[in-house]
């Protein structure tokens, strides 16, 4: 184990399986020579050359469309999007292209494309700059979607998807670029589809993804000395869902809250809270509750901004409403 | 014309003869059974495009690839396609090319190269050009370099993706053809009415492309220049933008009348209908006689009527193989249910009902 940042174990990952396999290649805006809009990238084309690191123009549709269609021919191309924002002009060739043609094909074709794209707001990037649209492909089957929440997964996930046969949308977060924890060394590749449990508790489960387990995790630890013992269930991947771990935490606990960055409808946390009711009925003392973003456009203005995301405090609340106001 | 009989060898021609009349008369019959319902969805037919299609499939080799638009049956076929897995699929049948599930808009060959048609106006453009970029990542340029052919319609020189993808293409210096095959109208839009530009060959200029328009009536036109275009693609790794121009007979799809089309247009398209054109001009050349020809005409008859049995023979895919082909590697809890089925696991030791207060 090493400690490293969030943002080393996606370039050391993304640099590691380009020395695995000559099929591996990066494509995207500025991941180059200007090494990438947050450095993901960083020296890999001066290593790998351009071949293997592409620049492209900007063009989201063009180029995610490219590697689409190099990934049908069996290369594996790791596509960086430069933030989530900027795939909804790529969004025809990712539901219609990618998540469709093996079975369209019929399974004669595969498509074992990454993509790369942070999402987050707390950035005063304002609204077209700092939305949470990873539901939009979670909802898609043919798409695989995973979000990563601390340096260990960015890199073991990333390593699975880059080794996966289908197209896997990687969903980073500016916010956690930073962070940093505990990576295991050499080969470490996750399993999509599984939910981690961060830590467990027996009086609530607070179920998170990305930044939200993230700081899910760092209520739970703080509510500790209060006695409240909450387990956090860090998705980890939105498509596949891993309903079964979620489902046995919520038996064990008999509460539910659900940490989002996106918007409340039709989000994670409703899918989550549908599938609760029917997993855990029995088993609940109190209603499922959302800690989602507020329905607006995110504003530049730093107080809206606050105002408009969850947060420790927002969490903090609605864990001890459900749990009777203690 | 009469250079032809002297340049060409027979047997080619007859060859695209017996091309262009099967898929005529597959076409034909397609039109049949969609009226007869065994073909649902959107049909859309390949009827007066015979000449571009045999054109344009003659000068692809074995070892390059093609991507189509929707309106692709004629090149499935003419790709070397089995005339009966074609039809099983727009019948939605188990043998068909994609197993029943693309239907009309999405056949897929990969054994052939055909790579999918595609339902998405322009989708295929930047999957083409993808699949030229694999190649030259693979290999460089050379005579016996494969090449990537992307069939797109008038109307997509419209959208984004198209020039999105020529910009690429002649960045990147990347082995792939793009062929209009303008009909001259996209659904019920002339082109004149939808591109500022309607010598569609001339936007390859805006990204240094060579281009060139042909008669798309002419098979052979098509093939010398679909050729001459392949070679710099492979050789050079120069993308060209070719134009082929002919006229569908029919409606956008199988269910359009095609209401827009004025009677002197109606008329003008079967006096230049390419089939008949290019029988006569092969009866008159000596290529064919009148007898030969009609004896490719009942081949061709014959061949459709065998495709139609294979494709009422075939079974309807099975409910149980709803879920196969949507993942290439297995995960781990996907949810695979029916409408109405339980999504949740199974509540094991449940308390009991109506319990409320679990075991916490």
């Amino acid at each position: 184990m090493t400690v490293i940042s969030y943002r080393q174990a996606l370039h050391d990952t993304l640099r590691a399986e380009l020395q695995r396999d000559d099929d591996v290649l990066l494509i995207g805006e500025e991941i180059g020579v200007f090494e990438g809009s947050y450095k993901i990238t960083a020296g890999l084309l001066a290593e790998f050359g351009p071949r293997r690191v592409r620049d492209t123009p900007i063009c989201e549709e063009g180029f995610t469309g490219v590697a689409i269609g190099a990934a049908m021919m069996g290369l594996r191309p790791v596509v960086e999007i430069m933030t989530i924002n900027f795939s909804l002009l790529a969004i025809d060739q990712i539901v219609n292209n990618a998540a469709k043609l093996r079975s369209l094909s019929g399974g004669q074709v595969s498509v074992p494309l990454v993509i790369r794209t942070p999402g987050g707001g707390g950035q005063q990037l304002s609204a077209t700059h700092s939305q949470n649209l990873e539901v939009f492909y979670a909802h898609v089957p043919g798409l695989k979607v995973v979000a990563p929440a601390v340096p260990a997964d960015a890199k073991g996930l990333l390593a699975a998807a880059i080794r996966d046969d289908d197209p896997v949308l990687v969903l980073e977060n500016l916010a956690l670029y930073n962070t940093r924890g505990e990576v295991p060394d050499g080969e470490h590749v996750a399993e999509i589809g599984r939910a981690a449990v961060l830590k467990p508790g027996r009086d609530i489960t607070v179920v998170g993804y990305s930044r939200a387990a993230v700081i899910a995790l760092d209520v739970a630890r703080r509510l500790e000395a209060d006695g409240i013992s909450a387990e956090v269930v860090d998705l980890r991947s939105l498509r596949p869902l891993d309903r079964e771990t979620v489902c046995a935490s919520v038996r064990k606990t008999g509460r539910a809250v659900i940490v989002e960055d996106d918007w409340l409808s039709y989000g994670t946390g409703a899918e989550l809270a549908a599938t609760i009711a029917e997993g855990a009925f029995d088993y609940l003392d109190a209603p499922v509750r959302r800690v989602a973003a507020a329905e607006v456009p995110l504003p530049y203005a730093k107080p809206l901004e606050l105002a408009a995301l969850p947060d420790a405090a927002a969490i903090t609340r609605v864990v001890r409403e459900s749990l009777g106001g203690a | 014309m009469e250079d032809m009989e002297t340049a060409e060898d027979p047997a080619l021609l007859r060859e695209y003869y017996r091309q262009m009349a099967l898929i005529r008369a597959f076409e034909l019959r397609a039109a049949e059974m969609y009226t007869r319902a065994r073909i649902g969805g959107y049909c859309h037919l390949n009827l007066g495009e015979e000449a571009t299609v045999v054109g344009l499939t003659a000068a692809l080799r074995a070892e390059d690839y093609l991507f189509a638009t929707y309106r692709e049956h004629g090149y499935a076929l003419a790709r070397g396609a089995d005339p009966g897995k074609v039809m099983a699929e727009l019948f939605g049948r188990a043998d068909g090319v994609s197993r029943g599930r693309g239907g009309s808009m999405h056949l897929f060959d990969p054994e052939h190269r055909l790579l999918g048609g595609y339902g998405i106006v322009g989708g295929q453009i930047p999957l083409a050009t993808g699949a030229a970029f694999a190649l030259a990542y693979k290999n460089g340029p050379g005579p016996d370099a494969p090449a990537v052919m992307c069939l797109l319609g008038d109307a997509t020189t419209n959208i984004g993706a198209f020039h999105e993808s020529l910009n690429l293409a002649a960045l990147w210096r990347l082995p792939a053809v793009y062929v209009i095959v303008n009909n001259q109208l996209g659904m019920g839009t002339p082109v004149e009415a939808a591109s500022a530009e309607p010598e569609l060959w001339k936007r390859g200029c805006s990204y240094r492309m060579p281009g060139q328009r042909v008669d798309g009536n002419d098979v052979l036109a098509v093939r010398d220049a679909a050729r001459a275009a392949l070679d710099r693609a492979r050789e050079q790794h120069q993308p060209t933008l070719l134009e082929t121009v002919s006229y569908r007979l029919r409606g956008h799809s199988v269910v359009d009348p095609a209401r827009y089309r004025t009677a002197e247009e109606a008329e003008r398209l079967r006096r230049e209908d390419p089939l008949p054109a290019f029988r006569a001009r092969l009866v008159t050349g000596g290529i064919l006689d009148e007898q030969a020809a009609a004896a490719i005409d009942a081949e061709a008859d014959k061949a459709v009527a065998a495709a139609v049995d294979f494709a009422e023979a075939s079974p309807a895919p099975d409910v149980a193989t709803l879920f196969d082909h949507v993942y290439a590697t297995p995960v781990a809890g996907g949810y695979r249910g029916l409408p109405g089925d339980p999504v949740a696991p199974d509540q094991a030791a449940r308390p009991g009902p109506g319990g409320g207060g679990g075991p916490a």
